[in-house]
């Protein structure tokens, strides 16, 4: 591995420029003290973080493909949504819920390598728009087959951890909110520890920035190309199973709100960077919360547009998100 | 020229066919005929954008939003006449394509996509708060509900001036300048074409096209404009639909309206699983395939025809 690392120099750039790492860190200082200052402050921030690493976690997703194959998955929260259903069939089996979660994320990777060698690969070398119709095509695909197997109304699955609430200096805190973020914060960082400290890891990230050196160097850049499809669905999977219970109820368009959230969180941290899209999405969920509370105009209908119209206020300001780097390109 | 004159004689066959077709139609497949007339215009529309400027966009649902509720509400509340209410549409999306491709040009490839995206999203939203003046979820309607056929001929005719207009657009120096901003933004300004003016120019055109297949579409639902009738599903259904008649050429597009015009209303009729659900599937999975086995879309394969008769 270090022979491979050194013949393959990866730039590893894991902070953002100074500009806008003050910026987060004038963010989370305003939070801080708007949590001491009020309860329902504190209590909408906690649960805006909840949401926000789940919308963090598909974003990741998005991340893992678009760093690969610069392609944006649209498929990403379908194929989440049918391995919710998986899971929930698992338990209709009998398997009690973490059994079921660990069989489901199995399942996940197995089902995105199938999709990536199955309808990606023979599009992949053709043009970035035939692989972007091949995944809505997936979308509408996987959509049909779920409604066709389940049936489109709402199913209920046992919650994984229960609905007691904590009170953490007076701020109630749902237990399923804390799971949540310490769920995907660990899956988070096994991947990052994958991806530092294994050969196959460090083979898909040759993959991803220089994939004529790799493959010289006799990195499988095809294989590991299906690993990263099926590393993405496990995280997928991860982010349905979180707001599965968030919802209360399991439907076929569990997974639509979330998917364009985590396209904005993915965006809003710059595509290129996995820290990024986590943070974008901690952002997006945590000013989605405030600014529906306190904005009595955005109520809950604008929440969306004045989102987005935020997203694109940073877009045109760093028009490579927060954790972007502006690449020069020859002609 | 020979080529030309092929081209010219496809059209005029196209337009005998589709102006003698109603005769032979009953009502109900008039009004899906006339369907796949008004995704035709949309389908123009997203190709001058994405095909042939390079410019991607997923946010042509919105312009097809504020085109429908033009024609709703100027003829809710000002009883304007139907017909004049397409042009009107045109000149108002066209100014909203010009004002979001201003922006647009600090953008590009996956971040611009998002962007449109953002606007697809957003733009249903806004008649949910405004409700009072646009009937909220439940919509509002136009002050007369139109047939059938006076759909079909309207339509259709829309269809021809837009895909003529498109065509004259394309061909002579502005079309020349698009295509230059698609294949090297650098070497395009070097050569002296105005990268502003041609992406805001491409943005506003596509726009009005999409904003005219808006207003049809609101005629064509019982004149009916509805938020959820204009979600980012019927971008996705026209970018499916441009890729499939073939980006950056205009030979495909019937086919290509046809395609998502026609086989959801077929699919829903297979007696392999039938009912909605899969209606999906089969959408989902002829998407696929016409990928797999159709890069370039009916366009692209048309052309691989018309060499291999040359070379015969």
């Amino acid at each position: 591995m270090a022979e491979l690392a050194r013949r393959l120099p990866i730039p590893e750039r894991l902070l953002p420029a100074r500009p806008v790492l003050l910026v987060l860190v004038a963010a989370c200082i305003f939070l801080t003290v708007g949590s001491s200052i009020s309860t329902l402050f504190a209590q909408l921030t906690v649960a805006g973080v909840a949401s926000g690493v789940v919308f963090g976690s598909l974003g990741l997703a998005l991340v893992l493909i678009y760093r690969a194959t610069e392609v944006i998955n649209f498929a990403q929260g379908e194929m989440a949504m049918a391995c919710v259903y998986f899971a929930y069939q698992l338990m209709l089996w009998g398997l009690s819920y973490w059994a079921a979660f660990f069989s489901t994320l199995a399942i996940a990777f197995v089902f995105g390598v199938v999709i990536q060698q199955v309808v990606i690969r023979p599009v992949q070398h053709r043009s970035v728009i035939a692989v972007v119709i091949v995944t809505v095509g997936l979308f509408i695909l996987i959509d049909g087959l779920v409604e066709w197997k389940w049936g489109a109304n709402q199913r209920f699955m046992p919650a994984p951890f229960g609905n007691q609430v904590y009170r953490l200096g007076g701020v109630p805190v749902a237990r399923q909110q804390i799971g949540t973020i310490v769920i995907v914060l660990v899956c988070v960082l096994a991947l990052w520890a994958f991806f530092r400290f294994t050969k196959v890891g460090l083979g898909m990230r040759a993959g991803a920035l220089r994939p004529e050196a790799a493959r010289l160097v006799g990195v499988r850049t095809n294989a590991l190309l299906a690993v990263g499809w099926g590393l993405a669905a496990v995280l997928g999977a991860v982010a349905g199973l979180m707001t599965e219970p968030s919802q209360y109820v399991l439907s076929p368009t569990l997974m639509q709100p979330v998917l364009l959230y985590a396209f904005a969180a993915a965006v809003l941290g710059g595509l290129e960077s996995p820290g990024g899209a986590l943070v974008g999405g901690i952002a997006l969920g945590v000013f989605l919360n405030l600014i529906g509370q306190y904005w009595t105009f955005v109520g809950s209908v604008l929440q969306l547009p004045v989102a987005f119209a935020a997203l694109l206020l940073v877009l045109l300001v760093k028009p490579t998100g927060l954790f972007g780097h502006r690449s020069v390109r020859k002609v | 020229m020979k080529r030309g004159l092929a081209g010219y004689v496809a059209v005029a066959a196209c337009a005998v066919f589709f102006a003698l077709l109603p005769f032979t139609l009953s009502d109900y497949h008039r009004g899906i005929a006339a369907q796949v007339a008004l995704y035709l215009i949309a389908i123009l529309g997203l190709n001058v954008l994405v095909g042939y400027t390079g410019q991607i966009s997923i946010g042509h649902s919105a312009f097809m939003a504020i085109g429908g509720y033009t024609t709703a509400l100027m003829s809710h509340y000002h009883h304007t006449n139907l017909v004049a209410t397409l042009p009107l549409a045109f000149a108002i999306t066209f100014v909203c394509g010009v004002l979001l491709g201003l922006p647009a040009l600090r953008l590009s490839g996956v971040y611009l996509a998002l962007a449109t995206f953002a606007l697809a999203v957003s733009v249903p939203q806004l008649p949910l708060k405004f409700s009072k003046f646009t009937g909220g979820s439940a919509g509002i309607s136009a002050n007369r509900i139109v047939g059938n056929t006076w759909l079909y001929e309207v339509a259709w005719s829309a269809a021809a001036v837009a895909f003529v207009f498109t065509w004259l657009l394309l061909r002579g120096r502005i079309g020349r300048a698009f295509r230059a901003v698609r294949d090297s933004e650098v070497a395009a300004t070097s050569s002296g074409v105005t990268l502003a003016i041609y992406k805001t120019l491409a943005f506003g055109v596509s726009a009005a096209l999409a904003g005219v297949a808006g207003s049809l579409f609101v005629l064509a639902t019982n004149g009916f404009a509805q938020p959820n009738e204009f979600s980012v599903t019927l971008s996705l259904k026209i970018l499916i639909g441009a890729a499939v008649a073939g980006l950056g050429s205009l030979w495909g597009v019937v086919i290509g309206a046809a395609f998502i015009a026609l086989l959801p209303t077929i699919s829903a009729s297979a007696p392999l699983i039938g009912s909605t659900h899969g209606q999906d599937v089969v959408f989902g999975a002829f998407v696929i395939l016409v990928m797999l086995l159709l890069p370039n879309g009916v366009a692209g394969l048309l052309l691989r025809l018309s060499r291999l008769r040359a070379r015969a």
